[in-house]
């Protein structure tokens, strides 16, 4: 598993979607009620055909992976770190039957209570990772960019020397850092947030200050200038605002690399122990000596647990950035003439 | 006119957009034929379906675009045609010149290559000398001096008006007979128009080709057509010959339209103005005062900064409009964004409202910007999209007047807009939801909002319609007439700042080289350049500007 440096997706599109279009969708959407604004429920309206059918699919995984992280205790038959129910033990690498539909690893837990308590721990990394980095990101690039000048230059210059490190490599060195390499399920979970984190915030970074420095020669922002705002209204007001559209975008894909990030740091042994929490990447490191022995369950379905988890976060974020495009966003109305042609 | 020998038939031309508001139907049965040789001047309002009508020619619609009809190019019709077809067709019959000659052009590529583009997509087998020999002729038939050397050259090394020619050459290159021009020169500055405008006509005469202008300045019909045909809401309203058009219009709507336009010299502002109004002026306080004034940019490293304003001397005073004309990068904006304090002056003195701005600390202007209004070019940018139009018009008041309660700026809102005749609701609405003209008059009632001693308006109506334009000018002569702020009118289009303005400053590469009252600028203009300027603007009235025209001619052989 590598992990690239992710491209700052929101900063090629920035100039291609241009204040226009963004103003088009505020008008349009100002007066619907709060809840059909929100970034994913307002474009899943204004989706139709195939990028509906691709966002729908997404929203439907993000949701399952939430749902089963809600209801871990209720849906998931035995404990992650259970190895035996009312004192028989599990036994090991046992296949697939009716007490274990999912079967049971070399450690003797059950694969399918692994799996769905694995979500708990994927979604709080994720959750962690994102908000941590999204604040700091966007606070420090709506000033390096607003203020510009030698702040600028060196907040620019860190963010580059960040991306310069393999993320992967920077990772460990901060779960090693934080936790010494193991420990506790919230331990281990901030440990691998934070690593996160500190890759994450360059790209925040970077895209809203890309932004902030379009928006900065923009007349509005001139107006207020003219008018006498003052600097914090003038950035919390006119820049932010306008410059945060990009972010639910990011925001999905740095989730679902942070998921990525997470189980690669378990499949290098710089997880969570496996009786603290649940963890996709160390069932993976543990399946795979099995592998090679025709036990396929243990590695297959925390395997596929990562891809649909991944999948489904991506799979919003694709969509919302198609949606947010003008020049890639499919029309309902296109669609009827044609039919009314060919027929 | 004859039908069978028209070299361009178009029949109920339809055409349909998908876009997020739903279907627009934005040409609506537009039938025209062009004669071999003739002029047509395509004239409406931004949104009346002339450009996609003129782009439909080409078959150059967009996906969304939903096409029915015929288009008849000698013979061929382009609604049903695709791939091969269309690209023969493409070049040799017919040939496009865009609004924007330096982004019509690929900046890596010489010139002669991208003439011989063309050429080899249509006679495959062309050796690069001939390539270099046709190219060479078409640049001189265009008139562009030096062709066989200038051939290597790049596009950046030539100037917006010879890029335009450029473009001409391409078209003439394949020996086009039809050429469809899509605004040609409302990207270039009027004297270089005027040439663009003799070259296209020139052209005309010496290779017979018919040429469709799409154009919202009534002054290039006037000038350069033989015939007019008036497009509204995607239909064609009335089409004429020029002269008949301009003299006796049957329409209202065309009516209408050339009521419009402002004409250089009929109701000029300082005329207007009574005998004793014109000496209260002339003694009037200045507000603004600037003496040898310099703005510089600061170059690259070890590069000489770029001085943009070269020591400059005028004022304004109370209650006076100072219209600013000159060209694109004469330094006229640079001027109203200093008076602003949003440019740093370089040298000399800038004396705003009694302070002075050369060397003023943010700080200290602050309380001075309550008295300074400003409008901005653009409407569609000058404001955050994400709020209301009451919020926009608000936000002086808040930073300025902080005590002021949520009603009372309600109320103050209302006035405003009442006073740029805006109706009430509008407040609650978004910026995205006004169209152009109404953005202008927010924009206005913005910088009203604080009742300003002095309004800079830097160009404010060149974004807009032609009788938008003429109603947001009415707005801003009576606003001013009424609350008697100062202001500066910065503007490219001599027309409009003579309706407006008391005293006019003709700039030229940030020289101000000539100042003075309206009628004495424009009947009596000393400088070389105000000459050039008056002469090159075209006037919209057909036999006005044939004598202006030979005029020019005269005195310039």
């Amino acid at each position: 598993m590598t992990l690239s440096n992710p491209e700052p997706v929101g900063e090629g599109d920035a100039a291609g979607t241009d204040l226009a279009a963004e103003s088009a969708v505020v008008a349009a959407t100002a007066r619907a009620p709060w809840y059909l604004r929100l970034p994913v429920v307002s474009h899943l309206r204004r989706s139709v055909g195939l990028q509906r059918g691709m966002l729908v699919a997404g929203v439907v995984m993000v949701a399952l992976l939430l749902l089963a992280a809600l209801a871990a205790p209720l849906i998931a038959p035995y404990g992650f770190a259970q190895t035996a129910a009312d004192g028989e033990a599990f036994g090991t690498q046992q296949a697939p039957s009716a007490a274990h539909p999912l079967g049971t690893t070399v450690t003797g837990f059950d694969v399918l209570s692994r799996v769905i308590w694995g979500t708990r721990t994927a979604v709080a990394v994720m959750v962690c990772a994102v908000a941590a980095s999204l604040f700091l990101g966007v606070a420090l690039g709506l000033l390096s960019g607003y203020v510009g000048g030698w702040l600028d230059r060196v907040l620019v210059m860190l963010a580059d020397a960040i991306y310069a490190f393999p993320s992967l490599l920077l990772a460990i060195v901060m779960s090693i850092v934080i936790s010494g390499g193991q420990s506790d399920a919230w331990g281990g979970i901030l440990a691998a947030a934070l690593s996160i984190t500190v890759v994450f915030v360059p790209q925040y970074f970077r895209v809203i200050r890309a932004e902030v420095v379009r928006l900065k020669a923009e007349p509005f922002v001139e107006a207020a200038k003219v008018i006498g705002t003052g600097h914090r209204r003038v950035m919390g007001t006119h820049l932010l605002r306008n410059a945060t559209r990009t972010l639910p975008l990011i925001f999905t894909l740095n989730a679902s690399e942070s998921i990525l990030t997470l189980a690669a740091l378990g499949f290098l042994g710089f997880g969570i122990e496996p009786t603290s929490a649940s963890e996709w990447g160390y069932d993976l490191n543990r399946a795979m000596s099995d592998a090679t022995s025709g036990i396929w369950w243990t590695g297959l379905f925390p395997g596929l647990a990562i891809v649909l988890a991944v999948l489904g976060v991506t799979l919003v974020g694709e969509s919302v950035n198609d949606l947010n495009d003008p020049r890639l966003r499919t029309r309902r109305r296109r669609r009827r003439s044609e039919r009314k042609v060919s027929a | 006119m004859t039908g069978t020998a028209a070299r361009l038939a178009i029949r109920e031309l339809d055409v349909r957009f998908a876009t997020d508001g739903g279907e627009v139907h934005a040409v609506d049965g537009v039938s025209l034929e062009i004669d071999p040789g003739e002029i047509l001047a395509v004239v409406g309002e931004s949104g009346s379906g002339k450009s996609v009508t003129a782009r439909a020619v080409l078959g150059l619609l967009p996906e969304t675009a939903d096409a029915s009809g015929a288009v008849l190019v000698s013979g061929n019709d382009v609604v049903g045609l695709s791939g091969a077809r269309l690209r023969a067709l493409r070049g040799e019959d017919v040939s496009m010149i865009f609004q924007e000659p330096s982004s019509a052009l690929n900046p890596v590529f010489p010139i002669w290559w991208q003439i011989g583009e063309g050429l080899r997509a249509h006679r495959p087998r062309m050796r690069r000398r001939e390539i270099r020999a046709e190219a060479v002729k078409a640049l001189e038939a265009v008139g562009i001096p030096d062709a066989a050397e200038r051939i290597d050259r790049y596009p950046h090394e030539f100037s917006g008006g010879q890029k335009q020619r450029i473009m001409i050459a391409m078209a003439l290159a394949l020996g086009a007979e039809l050429i469809v021009a899509d605004e040609p020169t409302t990207a270039l500055d009027v004297t270089v128009q005027a040439e663009i405008l003799d070259l296209l006509r020139d052209v005309r005469d010496r290779f017979g080709t018919s040429i469709i202008v799409i154009t919202h300045n009534m002054g290039v019909v006037a000038d350069l057509a033989d015939s007019v045909a008036v497009m509204h809401h995607g239909r064609i309203v009335e089409r004429a010959g020029v002269r008949e058009l301009f003299a006796s219009p049957r329409e209202e709507y065309t009516r209408t339209l050339l009521a419009a336009v402002p004409h250089l010299g009929r109701r000029s502002a300082w005329t207007l103005l009574e005998p004793s109004a014109q000496q209260a002026l002339e003694q009037a306080e200045p507000v603004v005062l600037a003496r040898d004034l310099v703005i510089e940019y600061p170059g690259r490293l070890g590069r000489a900064p770029f001085r943009a304003v070269k020591g400059v001397d005028f004022e304004i005073r109370a209650g006076e409009v100072f219209g600013l004309v000159g060209e694109s990068g004469s330094g006229k904006t640079t001027i109203g964004r200093a008076i602003a304090g949003l440019e740093r002056t370089g040298g000399g003195s800038l004396c705003v409202l009694g302070h002075e701005m050369n060397g003023l600390r943010e700080r200290d202007f602050t309380p001075v910007r309550r008295r300074i209004g400003f409008v901005f070019q653009d409407p569609a940018t000058s404001f955050n999209p994400h709020l209301t139009i009451e919020q926009c018009i608000a936000e002086p008041l808040v930073v300025h007047e902080g005590g002021l309660g949520a009603a009372d700026r309600t109320r103050r809102v209302r006035e405003l807009l009442e006073a740029v005749e805006l109706p009430g609701d509008h407040a609650q609405r978004y910026p995205h939801e006004l169209s152009g003209g109404q953005r202008q008059r927010v924009s206005l009632a913005r910088a009203l909002v604080l009742g300003p001693e002095l309004l800079i308006a830097d160009e404010p109506t060149s974004a807009l319609d032609v009788s938008v334009q003429a109603t947001v000018l009415e707005l801003f002569r009576e606003l001013q007439e009424r609350l008697g702020f100062a202001a500066l009118f910065i503007s490219h289009d001599l027309a409009v700042v003579d309706s407006l303005a008391h005293r006019i400053g003709v700039l030229y590469r940030g020289e101000l080289v000539e100042q003075g009252h309206g009628p004495d600028v424009l009947q009596r203009p000393q400088h070389e350049y105000t000459r050039r300027l008056i002469s090159s603007l075209p006037v919209p009235d057909p036999v006005e500007q044939a004598r202006r025209r030979e005029e020019r001619r005269t005195s310039s052989s």
